[in-house]
């Protein structure tokens, strides 16, 4: 039984880190993407121009709201909300760092780093991106104006059609990881327990090999690739940004917005990819595992296993900026069919393979 | 029962925290910004003419179909979860079941690529 | 009293009629972020398809042919420069020689050279520009950036010798102007280049063909990039002859047309160059070819730079330039392509009248056709790849 203030706690560093890096992130692109582009990028507020999002931020105080006359009220002023909440909701179930073993009233207690730490972890997750397609939707329609309708209404077909692929992805996950020894009573669908189970490695008896992680990459290899391309496309970035394609549909289902109502967008935006890229992280490269994390315990233990978490977190992020910087953007059709007609047989037939795999594990041969 | 129930008052905490920063947000930009209404700066955006016609027309029919098929899809996930999690004890019944399930589904996809659902002319 | 037949057909149209979706009328500019300057597009969108679409020109209208007839010839070639502000220099030629040709001027060899080496190097930056633009209207950022960052090396040549990098003003009725900067010294020895200004410019042109090189790999083979471009906005060369497209636009849908082989207003009879020409006609095309033709500029310049001779830069003219009575007509190959005065003189200091056909207008013209039938994402791979200004539409 773990003390409302201890929930509170960790709700609240869950909020931090969240937004933390999310001002962290947005320079961290703009860095990346003018490095690969021969560009100096942001140089400007603090060192190295770190400060850029907070005086980006800050301008967007001081910048005029408009309300335009033909726009659903409620809704959208609504729309803003349901894109950041979820956001940050989805941040909730991702433990951030390894749990540690503390004292609570007089008895011990493994405090994990997981804001939530449930049994339905990953479909939690899925609800929430779910969620974060009614902003687009809503902001779209609401804002009574053309080019925000088309956005929108691209943008809720585009996040579903991948949703469903990125659903599949997950439950092949699951069900890899249900059959490996478990460490909590949470179930495999808990995304702390994904990441306990894949501490270790594969070959404890080979030394020569024993330095490969047991990390779901290695086995669910496609559905890690899968996994991505959806996350990218739910997060609709390059290169698939049809939603704010701000070469066809000017800025798409936030056109209408002004600003700090835009700049919760711009927020919900970049927190999406941050807690996307963190999921990632748990389901596929063993969270906040590394090595040396035996050999030294407590608190060092815990902001080693922290700093493991960002560095793979920003690997997957790196990955995201330098895909876009690369590749044009896909034509909405080309789009959908890749989902439909790639992704999610690709999905299914993978998601079959693993229960095979993993029956034949668990059962033996049906011959035998 | 009642740890059950204090996981979700973090979600509870959680959403209050999201929407209060939000609100704060907005609060404080209200306060900070001006508000210098003029009656163009009420006009949706329409590539600086003045809009021609509403801003709300039919959408084409396939973004509903996409609608359908996202749900048959999502709704198959969800079920496969808690199979999959019981995966042992279910046993070979429950994979012989889920094959047959997902194969149903598989068979409707490829209906729907087949009726040309997923075309765009 | 209908029979069978028709009361099938009446409650078939009937069904047809009930299941369409309304179309949504939908202005495309001209504030929007991709349609290079102030085009407006009225389309009429089926969900994403576009069934009717209506050009409406224009908003960038500065009446270049009027008031050509109230200024000087000198003072004309500064306002042309701006008709298409990517190619500057290009459209001086034209004009220039149109006077010199009712003045029935000799234009020295070595001004000609120079003119040549400067027109193929507006060229290059023009479609550089183009190499960096079209696929930022496909949402790839990145060629962009480095399109510039070669163009740059171009332009800082050409404001070597002329002192302008987009407005030149460099050509005079006669031959051109002395360099910009060359001092009076230099003046006296050469009366025109800067020093160091072939190895320079044999330097930038390397740079470019190297570019190119990068620019070809960034995108030609990248799948997404081809699956937006091959296939889409085919432009048949019956359409594009009777509609009166030139240029590169013209040369992709497999049309060998360059005026640089067809008429003398500059020496390009003694370099060597191919013309690039595709063969579908489709966006694809259309980038290809003038990612081709920035490499056989370059090779002529490259040429051309060891054939100019020394000797004057100026024909002898008068001090005050009057033309004589007399019409005639100039066409030159700028890079978006025809672009031609009709210049009727009645033998004042300026034009009595001046009609510019300009390349980007006839191009433009057949966008209702080109456009019809296209998804509304498409809309821009096609728009971007003809590459017009609007400058250059409107005048």
């Amino acid at each position: 039984m773990m003390p409302i203030w201890l929930a509170l706690a960790k709700v609240l560093l869950a909020f931090v880190v969240g937004l933390g890096v999310v001002v962290l992130l947005v320079w961290f692109e703009r860095k990346i993407v003018s490095d690969l582009q021969n560009r100096i990028g942001p140089n400007r507020a603090g060192p190295f121009g770190i400060l850029q999002t907070v005086a980006d931020g800050l301008k967007l105080f001081f910048k005029e709201q408009i309300t335009p006359s033909r726009v659903e009220r409620f809704v959208f002023e609504l729309a803003p909300f349901l894109a950041v909440v979820p956001a940050l909701m989805l941040f909730l179930v991702v433990p951030i760092a390894r749990p540690i073993e503390i004292t609570l009233d007089g008895a011990p207690y493994l405090l994990s780093f997981a804001a939530l730490d449930i049994n339905v972890g990953l479909l939690f997750a899925l609800a929430m991106s779910s969620i974060a397609v009614y902003a687009i939707v809503l902001a779209g329609w609401s804002s009574g104006s053309k080019y925000p309708l088309i956005g929108g209404v691209r943008g809720s077909a585009q996040a579903i059609s991948y949703e469903a692929a990125m659903g599949l992805s997950m439950v092949a996950v699951v069900m890899w990881v249900t059959t490996l020894p478990g460490v909590t009573d949470m179930g495999a669908m808990s995304v702390n327990e994904i990441v306990l189970r894949q501490q270790g490695t594969f070959f404890p008896d080979l030394l020569a090999l024993s330095w490969i992680p047991q990390w779901n990459l290695i086995p669910q290899f496609p559905a890690f690739v899968i996994f991505m391309i959806a996350i990218f496309a739910e997060t609709n970035r390059a290169p698939f940004d049809l939603v704010e394609a701000e070469q066809e549909i000017v800025a798409g289902f936030n056109t209408e917005y002004s600003g700090m109502r835009f700049a919760m967008f711009f927020l919900a935006e970049y927190l999406n990819m941050f807690t996307m890229s963190a999921l990632a992280v748990s389901l596929f490269l063993g969270g906040w595992g590394g090595p040396f994390l035996d050999t030294i315990d407590g608190w060092a233990a815990t902001a080693l296993s922290f700093g493991y978490f960002l560095f793979k977190t920003g690997l997957v992020l790196f990955l995201f900026v330098w895909v876009r910087a690369t590749l044009p953007r896909f034509r909405y059709d080309q789009l959908m069919q890749l989902g439909w007609k790639r992704l999610i047989p690709t999905a299914l037939l993978w998601l079959i393979l693993t229960t095979l795999v993993v029956s034949f594990r668990e059962f033996g041969a049906p011959w035998a | 029962m009642t740890e059950y129930f204090q996981d979700y008052i973090t979600v509870g905490a959680f959403i209050g925290l999201g929407a209060v920063l939000v609100l704060a947000m907005l609060g404080v930009a209200s306060l900070l910004r001006p508000s210098n209404p003029t009656k163009a700066k009420y006009l949706t955006y329409e590539c600086g003419v003045d809009p021609v016609g509403d801003g709300w027309a039919q959408s084409h029919v396939r973004y509903y179909i996409f609608g359908l098929l996202f749900v048959i899809f999502d709704v198959e996930a969800v079920f496969i979860f808690p199979w999959a999690i019981k995966l042992e004890e279910l046993g070979m019944f429950g994979l012989v079941e889920m094959v047959v399930f997902i194969a149903i589904l598989t068979v409707g996809l490829v209906y729907a690529i087949r009726k040309g659902v997923l075309k765009w002319e | 009293m209908l029979d069978a037949q028709a009361m099938a057909q009446i409650s078939e149209t009937s069904v047809a009629v009930e299941l369409e979706t309304s179309d949504m009328t939908l202005n495309i500019g001209p504030q929007h972020p991709s349609t290079h300057g102030v085009l407006r597009l009225v389309a009429k969108v089926d969900g994403e398809v576009i069934t009717d679409v209506r050009p409406i020109l224009g908003y960038m209208h500065r009446g270049y042919e009027k008031i050509s007839e109230v200024r000087t010839y000198p003072q004309v070639i500064a306002l042309i420069n701006r008709i298409d502000w990517t190619s500057g220099y290009a459209n001086e030629i034209p004009f220039v020689v149109a006077a010199e040709r009712l003045m029935g001027i000799e234009v020295p060899e070595r001004a000609q050279w120079i003119r040549l080496i400067l027109t193929e190097m507006t060229r290059i930056s023009a479609h550089l520009l183009f190499m960096g633009s079209f696929p930022l209207e496909l949402g790839a950022t990145t060629p962009l950036m480095f399109a510039l960052r070669d163009r740059e090396r171009v332009l800082d040549v050409l404001e070597s010798v002329t002192g302008g990098r987009f407005h030149p003003n460099f050509n005079r009725i006669g031959g051109i102007k002395p360099a910009a900067g060359a001092g009076k010294e230099q003046k006296k020895l050469t009366q025109d280049l800067p020093a160091g200004f072939f190895t320079e410019t044999e330097a930038a042109m390397d740079g470019v063909i190297a570019s190119t090189d990068q620019l070809e790999k960034l995108l030609r083979k990248n799948e997404i990039f081809v699956a937006r471009t091959k296939g889409i906005g085919v432009l048949p060369p019956e359409v594009a002859l009777s509609y009166g497209v030139t240029g590169p636009n013209l040369r992709a849908s497999g049309v060998p047309y360059d005026l640089r082989n067809e008429t003398d207003y500059l020496p390009y009879d003694q370099v060597d160059f191919e013309i690039p020409v595709g063969t579908e006609g489709d966006s694809f095309d259309r980038w290809w070819v003038r990612l081709a033709e920035i490499r056989q500029s370059a090779n002529i310049v490259k040429q051309a730079i060891q054939k100019v001779p020394s000797g004057p830069l100026q024909a002898k003219v008068p001090k005050i330039i009057k033309v004589p009575k007399g019409e005639t007509y100039v066409r030159a190959e700028v890079p978006k392509g025809v672009m031609g005065y009709y210049l009727v003189s009645e033998g004042g200091q300026g034009p009595y009248r001046v009609k510019i056909r300009t390349a980007s207008f006839s191009n433009l013209s057949m966008l209702p056709w080109i456009l019809e039938g296209v998804i509304v994402p498409d809309l821009l791979a096609v728009m971007g790849s003809l590459d017009f200004v609007l400058g250059d539409v409107d005048r």
